[in-house]
């Protein structure tokens, strides 16, 4: 009987040693996944990461699939960020410029109120659609680290360009800004 | 007479009084996460943080509950707002699974010390301890040399 209760003692604990290495080998060969701003900075050719989330500029939600043809500035942003506001009348001149060509400048309101969101695009006039992801679900998928951050996706979906980290600022990221809709729109030059 | 009489409708009007009292702003702030830093709302001066203060201020004047609040802000920020999971569905599991650990850790132990306690009880019924002759010899020796 002793014997018996002691096995079962050792058979408990190494099921829980194993148990609990199962999860260390998991956690390092399979939770590793990188944002897709990582990949991007590592020169990576990756697709713009899938979202399907409700619009804030009307009734509806907006899939990133039904865009795919098109190139698109995609914004992620929140009305309580700073330089959110810097940077929003140079997105809704970039969409009324750039329009005619094909080009979509989509917000991505995170972690943010609703109705905060919505008075923050009536505010600065915002016209370009918006959706709403109050919950976060594309933060890590994007490899969003702060707000605003903004990405440039070309006509077969890819990521092109670099990913602007802080507000598109006319002075200290106006090139980057300028190639990276000219690599969406397909403009090589 | 009149006296406990009065005394006990005071104790029961202030029982009554804590528990239909309104939650305070404080109360729901420590309840509640930054979605942006992570911390309760009470820890945090995030922009996200003081408006999520603000809005809870506003809506306790209102005359909205606890319940009523947390849900408005999980609907908004999800449940990842809530700084415990919720005592019900999937997320009863994170309350249950520590606790299970937690006892079933204690019964193994138990166990563990129950069987080793009893395997040594036996051991030393088994194995009387047998001396060595030589020494036998000499405490014979010493009791005879004592008793004379």
């Amino acid at each position: 009987m002793t014997g018996k209760v002691q096995r079962v003692g050792q058979v408990i604990a190494i099921a829980g040693v194993a148990a609990l290495l199962g999860l260390l080998i998991w956690k390092v060969a399979f939770d590793n996944e990188q944002g897709a701003a990582d990949k991007l900075a590592k020169g990576e050719l990756v697709h713009a990461p899938p979202f399907s989330l409700d619009r804030l500029d009307r009734e509806g939600t907006l899939t990133l699939a039904a865009l795919r043809g098109k190139p698109l500035v995609v914004n992620f942003w929140a009305s309580w960020c700073g330089p959110c506001k810097d940077e929003a009348p140079v997105l809704q001149q970039t969409y009324e410029r750039y329009r005619k060509q094909g080009l979509v400048v989509v917000g991505v309101d995170v972690k943010d109120f609703r109705e905060d969101a919505r008075r923050f695009m009536r505010r600065y006039g915002i016209t370009y659609p918006v959706v709403y992801d109050g919950k976060g679900s594309t933060i890590g998928r994007w490899g969003i680290q702060g707000y605003p951050e903004t990405f440039f996706v070309d006509r077969t979906g890819k990521l092109v360009g670099e990913r602007i980290a802080g507000a598109v600022d006319i002075e200290r990221n106006r090139e980057t800004f300028e190639r990276g809709i000219a690599l969406a729109l397909g403009d090589q030059s | 007479m009149t006296r406990a009489l009065a005394l006990c409708a005071l104790v029961a009007a202030l029982v009554a009084g804590t528990a239909t009292a309104a939650p305070s702003p404080a109360d729901l702030e420590s309840e509640l996460v930054c979605p942006v830093c992570g911390t309760t709302l009470d820890q945090s001066d995030a922009s996200i943080a003081l408006k999520m203060k603000r809005y809870i201020r506003q809506r306790l004047a209102a005359g909205a509950s606890e319940q009523q609040i947390k849900a408005e802000l999980v609907d908004q920020f999800g449940p990842g707002v809530l700084a415990e999971p919720p005592k019900s569905g999937f997320d009863l599991l994170a309350w249950l699974v520590p606790l299970g650990v937690l006892v079933a850790g204690a019964v193994g132990v138990g166990l563990v010390a129950w069987g080793w306690s009893r395997r040594r009880g036996e051991e030393a019924d088994d194995e009387p301890v047998a001396l060595d002759p030589e020494l036998e010899r000499r405490v014979d020796a010493e009791l005879q040399r004592f008793e004379s």
